[in-house]
């Protein structure tokens, strides 16, 4: 497919521009000729050809909306249309950040229930909505907690974090100017408790735990893991990017977890994008409320109101209040769901993991046989012993079945892993399809390993060079 | 509302197939003491048509403006209609990250066309496929500026939208930096004599914004060469992205890195986000940049294709050495500026030409009324700064009147007293100009 750029015909223009319906003069006369540019190198396409080439590229990628995309640790939910719609309206779409208060309390009021719903869910004293993404949310997290031990005259300098981590985890303490130590996971997936033990000192500002973890496993250990924590005088982080899997049944703040972050763009059914825009609130307990980013929300009987008042605050983590449009959707969706709903999404969505997880089990190396949450991680090393068929094959034949692959190569303590999360908004009979397409697949690897290996065939480009596009990047067209 | 697809008899089969009488025993690792019965604090379930009532009511508590006098960071554009149909496509923002480049091929392409454009625009040569604000993406500039070279030592421009210089701080803190602030002359420019006393051998990075917070154009070539006598790198940020339609590119004056917000291009104002950093960046920093990267490459037939690429730099693979922790990132909001970008075309010039009469217009009538000066001698994009008889009553009253004023400069300025930040983009028309004139009388 041609890029813009190759359609373009000089004269031609999609967007017109009104006539000045004041003065006109000669810039030049109000900024002088040093600052202005003299080239605008952008493409010029009629607007047919503009829609024409965006909606073709759109035909050439794969959403939720087309078919099942049970990628492990992304939380790939149907994206409801109403939520959709009602962002759209004008009150929330149309207002400037700066915006008098005045003039924006219904904006405001839906970030401060927004909050309180967050905080009745998930256990916890309050919530920021400020962070842009779960990352964001990890590094705001990560500065409360450098705040905490500041203040109390103490400097901790290390993070632990578990070898099943999201990568994002250790980013964001060395973000944060911390180090970070790997702590070991044990032979039932869960947390080494030894280990732990012995890595728990004075020095150790935190742990970051995910739980469920990455291989949709519950820390049976929670209790312990929380006491050797904070017995030491440490604080307890909770990634909440699992979130689908206990919702109405546990919460982070019951369980010892003295931060967490979410990810509304996983949990809370708002669009991935194609990348983003997601949102990352952080919900913290008592002992951290006052390091909360400001601006924060006050209500005064029922008017609403911004304040920076916090004087032990962390500041700010990015400019205005947060993702707030996408705060609108899960807040519709927290909304039409209730308290029932968003019980019941969590228990089809561990129910549909656990029943894709039996039917594999015979044809895949499970990780870890023992039930799982809301997603599972089976291993693809059977196949690369039988006939050096490897995950990649795997994900790539599956999508010339028609889906998005699942998670691979994550966690990195399974080898060749293939990280399963099928969501709550999937049918049965969409589950058994697939089911039938993995065991396909585990068949073909057996019997004709080449046809896995050549896939993907039913798709516009085959398997690209990305080793091509590392060594010689090309990042910005350039004209021939 | 409920989007589980299960029936009764879907979920008896699967309880079955796994071996559970209920689906309870499937959270039998849960303690039993850590058990919720019920979600708290959550008003019960609602229809669509509820859902849909309850929303309509809360955005009606909110009072869209006549019009806005306030840019100060978010801007009041025009957004042709293209734009929404193609970010409204479910194939674009039902998808994810593209990882799987196959199935992928059209937000790889629609990304990779945006870093092009970007990378232009900003007179650089590699743009990264976003970040999430100005504020962010400047900071994290400022930062990989730091780790890149050892030092630690960060100068800001006073004349940085303040929000961003909040970040900055907060930013510093976090890692160990310095910050210091430096101050603005008469004109309203970055006072070179104070940077150049600041500069020393300790300086990782200079921020500055153009057009910075005052409205006021910058001259950034011989900031760039004080920067890098002194072995520094220089961050040249920006708030309204539509003046670089029309200003020459502080990648093309020297800057080593051009990084601010993007939501000037096709994205709604939204109360403060989701916005878009723009992260562009000279081609030696390739391999260290933050963020997503879109490279063209072939297939196995030789045709050209998208993939992301130089991922040896994000959180997934490198973890705590990654250049950053970015992993979602704007994306939709990038396709949103590219399709801007593209429907537009040359005429981004005609727009910032536009913005600029309507500035000048609002200018020259609020100067005819008696106690209004100008603050700055330095030429101006789409924002200006006025000082005022009574800026806080002034603004009350626009308020009463269905008008957001202008951005009051006192509260982190405090020596700019009774002066407004005001911005006329091409959403006012002269009638407007002349309404609010006619008020302020």
């Amino acid at each position: 497919m041609e890029l813009i750029f190759e359609i373009s015909k000089p004269g031609r223009s999609a967007a017109d521009i009104s006539k000045s319906d004041v003065p006109v003069f000669n810039i030049e006369d109000a900024i002088s000729k040093k600052y202005l540019r003299n080239d605008l190198d952008l493409p010029e396409v009629a607007e047919i050809d503009l829609i024409r080439h965006y909606t073709n590229l759109s035909r050439r990628n794969f959403g939720v909306d087309l078919g099942f995309y049970p990628l492990g640790s992304c939380t790939m939910k149907y994206n409801p249309k109403v939520n959709e719609n009602v962002a759209m309206l004008p009150g929330f779409t149309g207002l400037h950040p700066y915006a008098d208060a005045e003039f924006s309390q219904g904006n405001l009021q839906l970030m401060y229930e927004m909050q309180k719903y967050l905080c009745g869910i998930f256990g916890m004293a309050e919530f920021t909505l400020q962070p842009a993404a779960g990352a964001h949310g990890e590094l705001t997290g990560m500065m409360m907690i450098k705040k905490y031990f500041e203040k109390k005259g103490r400097k901790r300098r290390v993070i632990l974090i578990p070898d099943a981590a999201h990568g994002t985890n250790p980013a964001s303490a060395a973000l944060c100017g911390f180090d970070t130590v790997e702590l070991r996971s044990n032979s039932e997936g869960g947390v080494d408790i030894e280990h732990l033990q012995s890595l728990m000192t004075e020095d150790v500002a935190a742990l970051m735990l995910t739980n469920p973890n990455t291989l949709g496993l519950f820390e049976r250990n929670i209790e312990k893991v929380a006491q050797i924590i904070h017995d030491k005088g440490g604080l307890l982080y909770g990634d909440g990017a699992n979130a689908n899997a206990f919702m109405g049944k546990t919460r982070p703040g019951d369980l010892g977890f003295d931060v967490i972050q979410l990810n509304l763009h996983k949990t809370f059914s708002t669009p991935h994008g194609g990348g983003g825009p997601g949102s990352g609130p952080v919900g913290v307990g008592k002992a951290l409320i006052d390091f909360l980013p400001i601006p924060r929300i006050l209500k005064t009987g029922d008017k609403y109101s911004w304040s920076e008042k916090f004087p032990d605050t962390i500041g700010r983590v990015r400019s205005f209040y947060g993702n707030f449009n996408v705060i609108v959707k899960a807040y519709a969706y927290i909304r039409s769901l209730g308290a029932e709903g968003l019980t019941h999404a969590t228990e089809m969505a561990v129910l549909n993991a656990n029943y894709i997880k039996e039917k594999l089990k015979p044809y895949y190396d499970l990780s870890y046989d023992r039930g799982c949450m809301h997603e599972c991680v089976f291993s693809g090393k059977r196949q690369v012993a039988e006939n050096g068929v490897h995950t990649t094959d795997i994900a790539k034949k599956l999508i010339d079945y028609g889906y998005h692959p699942p998670t691979i190569y994550f966690p990195l303590i399974v080898p060749e892993a293939i990280m399963i999360e099928p969501t709550e908004t999937e049918s049965k009979e969409t589950l058994d399809i697939f089911c039938e397409a993995m065991i396909s697949i585990a068949r073909e690897a057996k019997e004709n390993p080449d046809g896995v290996k050549n896939a993907p065939l039913t798709t516009p480009v085959t398997r690209l060079d990305e080793v091509l596009a590392a060594r010689k990047p090309d990042v910005c067209w350039k004209k021939p | 509302m409920d989007y589980c697809p299960h029936t009764p008899d879907d979920i008896k089969q699967m309880q079955a197939a796994i071996g559970v009488a209920g689906v309870d025993e499937l959270f039998a690792d849960i303690p039993q003491k850590f058990r919720l019965k019920q979600i708290p604090d959550i008003p019960s379930a609602m229809s669509e048509l509820e859902t849909v009532s309850v929303m309509s009511e809360l955005a009606r508590k909110n009072k869209l403006p006549q019009l806005t006098l306030t840019g100060a960071g978010a801007y009041h554009h025009f957004i042709p209609a293209v734009v929404g149909h193609i970010v409204g496509r479910a194939e674009f923002y039902t998808a994810y990250t593209p990882y799987q480049a196959e199935i992928s091929q059209g937000i790889l392409q629609a990304i990779y066309e945006y870093q092009t454009m970007i990378a232009h625009l900003t007179g650089t040569e590699i743009a990264n496929a976003s970040m999430y604000d100005g504020a962010s993406a400047m900071i994290e500039a400022a930062v990989l500026c730091a780790k890149m070279s050892g030092k630690t030592k960060i100068i800001v421009a006073r004349s940085v939208h303040p929000e961003y210089r909040q970040v900055l701080q907060t930013y510093c803190w976090a890692n160990g930096y310095s910050v210091v602030e430096l101050a603005y002359m008469p004109s309203g420019q970055i006072d070179l004599n104070a940077l150049q006393n600041e500069l020393d051998d300790q300086v990782a990075a200079v921020l500055v914004q153009s057009p910075n917070f005052f409205g006021v154009i910058e001259d950034i070539a011989p900031v760039a060469d004080d920067v890098h006598k002194k072995g520094a790198l220089l961050v040249a940020g920006f708030t309204d992205s539509t003046s670089l339609g029309i200003l020459k590119p502080a990648g093309a004056a020297g800057a080593d890195f051009v990084a601010g917000e993007g939501q000037s291009f096709g994205n709604p104002l939204n109360y403060g986000g989701p916005y878009l950093g723009i992260f562009a960046a000279r081609e030696k920093f390739m391999r260290r940049i933050p963020g997503r990267l879109v490279g063209a490459t072939e297939d196995k037939k030789g045709r050209r294709g998208f993939v992301l690429t130089l991922q040896t730099r994000e959180q997934h693979i490198r973890r705590e050495k990654a250049t950053s922790n970015i992993c979602s990132n704007e994306a939709l909001c990038a396709l949103a500026a590219g399709v801007y970008l593209a429907a537009l075309g040359k005429n981004l010039r005609k727009l910032a030409e536009l913005n600029i009469y309507k500035t000048q217009y609002l200018k020259n009538k609020l100067l005819q009324l008696a106690g209004w000066q100008e603050v700055f001698t330095a030429p101006v994009y789409n924002e200006i700064v006025l000082r005022c008889p009574d800026s806080k009553k002034l603004n009350e009253k626009l308020k009463n009147e269905g008008i957001i004023g202008g951005y009051e400069l006192q509260k982190d300025y405090p020596e700019l007293e009774n002066s407004l930040l005001l911005c006329a983009t091409e959403m006012i028309s002269k009638t407007g100009i002349d309404r609010v004139v006619d008020i302020i009388k």
